[in-house]
């Protein structure tokens, strides 16, 4: 076994188990540290294949900003208003049958497609592609996003501003 | 990491008949023990130190008695051995687990801080070789990976069931989210005059001497760009004055109050790491990193290679009693303040000078 691939199995395994704990865990808090290695590891997966800033950027954003947040709101929740949050079991067979189908369309997608092979190891500087890439070719989703953020950051400036009665 | 296992398998050692795969878990190993010693002994030293520093500050003495406990030598040293001697009692104490905390969560929360701070030295550039991962987006994953150290603060506060640590913790959340804004934009300020992201690219920009540091470039902007910065990485490292997460005089100890023994010794080194790899952080993006201030003066006797860990620590150190001056002589802010200052102060400073010096480069 190479070095790679016990990086990668490391990874991978860690991905899975928290995944797991995220999905099957009773207590919402327990589902949120589940999130936070499952995050964790693909993370590790992405500079595996080479993608170091995206995950650098997954990192920040999931783990820095989202996940913060979300333990934030559990715990005003919990610990202010008494409210006990667990999740339970329902609708069993509609779920696993929609499970299943989406498992299923994923197998075909993964075996149908034709991945870009790459050897491991030699990673590439990303971020000068990163950048002129966004710069040239995809500037207009680039500009909608940044339109698209500004709009939520206003907006949630406006409903969370206290009304003056 | 690679070239490291190939270079010892090809090597002649006993190690060389060992799999890659060994080899990498032997190195992993050995690179997390080498770190874990070195935050150790740094928290030693800057621990004795603030002692002392706060001591003179207030015009006492502070720790004298602590010494090697050698007859006739015995009153001499200023009691150096009162570190160890605490950091041995810490190991020995009980480790109490009140009751109705969540007991795994108890247990992780400190060392999902301290992996956090530990992690980020892996880009550290403390030489132009003395560098573990020279990565090509090393400032980034610095900012990526310390936001980890948002959520061991938030789980310890809500694992320890108290009201103390759990209102600790949601400041201490509140804190480094709303701040980790100014020191991410500012950060961009010295990515933008360098246009690279590796550490040693940052520092090799300012090689020279002291007037080719960053800080006195673009004069004021990058100056503006330090205050921030430092101001910022202080508040997120919950120093003084933004220490309200564990504020003594109303939340105890904030989210480390249900924390004894070998726990609360953790997230004491984490903060005294944390405190040397934001001095590493800002010497190297601000102060020239590991170049000497002399530049070619003394015939380049002071840029030789062997005095690179040596520039890096010393600005770092300078740094940090920086931040133990700021502690013992301001008062602690409110929280509103806190707030005020972060996003009425800081934040538009920053894109301030992000915009000034935009300008400048165009023309």
């Amino acid at each position: 076994m190479s070095y790679f691939d016990l990086t990668f199995y490391v990874f991978a395994i860690g991905a899975v188990v928290s995944a797991g704990m995220m999905v099957f865990s009773r207590n919402l808090i327990y589902c949120a540290v589940g999130l936070l290695f499952a995050l964790a590891s693909i993370a590790g997966i992405y500079v595996l294949l080479g993608a170091d800033f995206l995950a650098a950027t997954q990192l920040l954003v999931y783990v820095g900003g989202i996940l913060a947040l979300l333990l934030f709101g559990i715990m005003l929740s919990v610990k202010f208003t008494g409210v006990e949050l667990r999740t339970g079991t329902l609708q069993m067979l509609p779920g696993l049958i929609i499970v299943a189908g989406l498992f299923l369309l994923l197998l075909r997608m993964i075996y149908r497609a034709e991945w870009a092979v790459q050897t491991p190891g030699d990673m590439l500087p990303t971020t000068t592609t990163i950048g002129k890439r966004i710069m040239t070719d995809l500037l207009i989703p680039f500009e909608i996003a940044s339109i698209l953020l500004l709009i939520a950051l206003i907006g949630a400036a406006y409903m969370a501003r206290r009304e003056r009665s | 990491m690679q070239e490291l296992i190939q270079a010892v398998q090809n090597s002649q050692t006993f190690l060389s008949g060992l799999s890659e795969a060994a080899l990498a878990i032997i190195f992993f190993v050995l690179f997390g023990l080498v770190f874990a010693t070195v935050a150790a002994v740094c928290a030693l030293v800057f621990v004795y130190l603030e002692r002392k520093i706060s001591a003179h500050m207030q015009d006492r003495l502070g720790p004298m008695e602590v010494n090697t406990g050698i007859p006739l030598l015995k009153n001499i040293g200023h009691g150096w051995a009162q570190t160890l001697a605490d950091a041995f009692k810490l190991l020995l104490k009980e480790d109490i687990v009140p009751n109705a905390a969540d007991r795994r969560l108890h247990l992780i929360a400190p060392f999902i801080l301290f992996c956090a701070v530990i992690a980020a030295f892996s880009v550290m550039p403390f030489g132009e070789k003395l560098v573990v991962s020279d990565m090509n987006i090393g400032v980034f994953f610095v900012l990526a990976i310390t936001s980890f150290s948002v959520i061991g603060v938030i789980l310890a506060g809500w694992a320890s069931n108290n009201k103390w640590s759990l209102l600790g913790g949601m400041r201490s959340a509140a804190q480094i989210v709303s701040y980790e804004i100014p020191s991410g934009l500012v950060v961009l300020v010295i990515v933008m005059q360098v246009g690279s992201l590796r550490f040693n690219d940052i520092v090799m920009a300012q090689a020279g001497g002291i007037l080719h540091w960053h800080i006195f470039q673009f004069f004021p902007l990058n100056l503006i760009a330090f205050i921030i910065s430092f101001l910022a990485t202080l508040a997120e490292a919950n120093r003084a004055p933004f220490d309200l997460p564990e504020a003594e005089s109303e939340l105890t100890a904030g989210f480390a109050t249900e924390y004894s023994g070998f726990k609360w010794a953790i997230f004491y080194l984490s903060e005294y790491a944390n405190m040397f790899l934001i001095g590493i952080f800002l010497s190297a993006l601000f102060l020239g990193g590991w170049t000497s201030p002399f530049g070619s003066l003394f015939g380049g006797f002071f840029d030789k290679p062997g005095w690179q860990p040596v520039w890096i620590i010393l600005k770092a150190v300078a740094i940090i009693f920086l931040q133990m001056w700021l502690r013992w002589t301001l008062p602690r802010l409110r929280v509103d303040q806190l707030m005020y200052t972060s996003w009425k102060v800081l934040t538009p400073f920053a894109f301030v000078t992000i915009f000034g010096v935009g300008l400048w480069m165009l023309f």
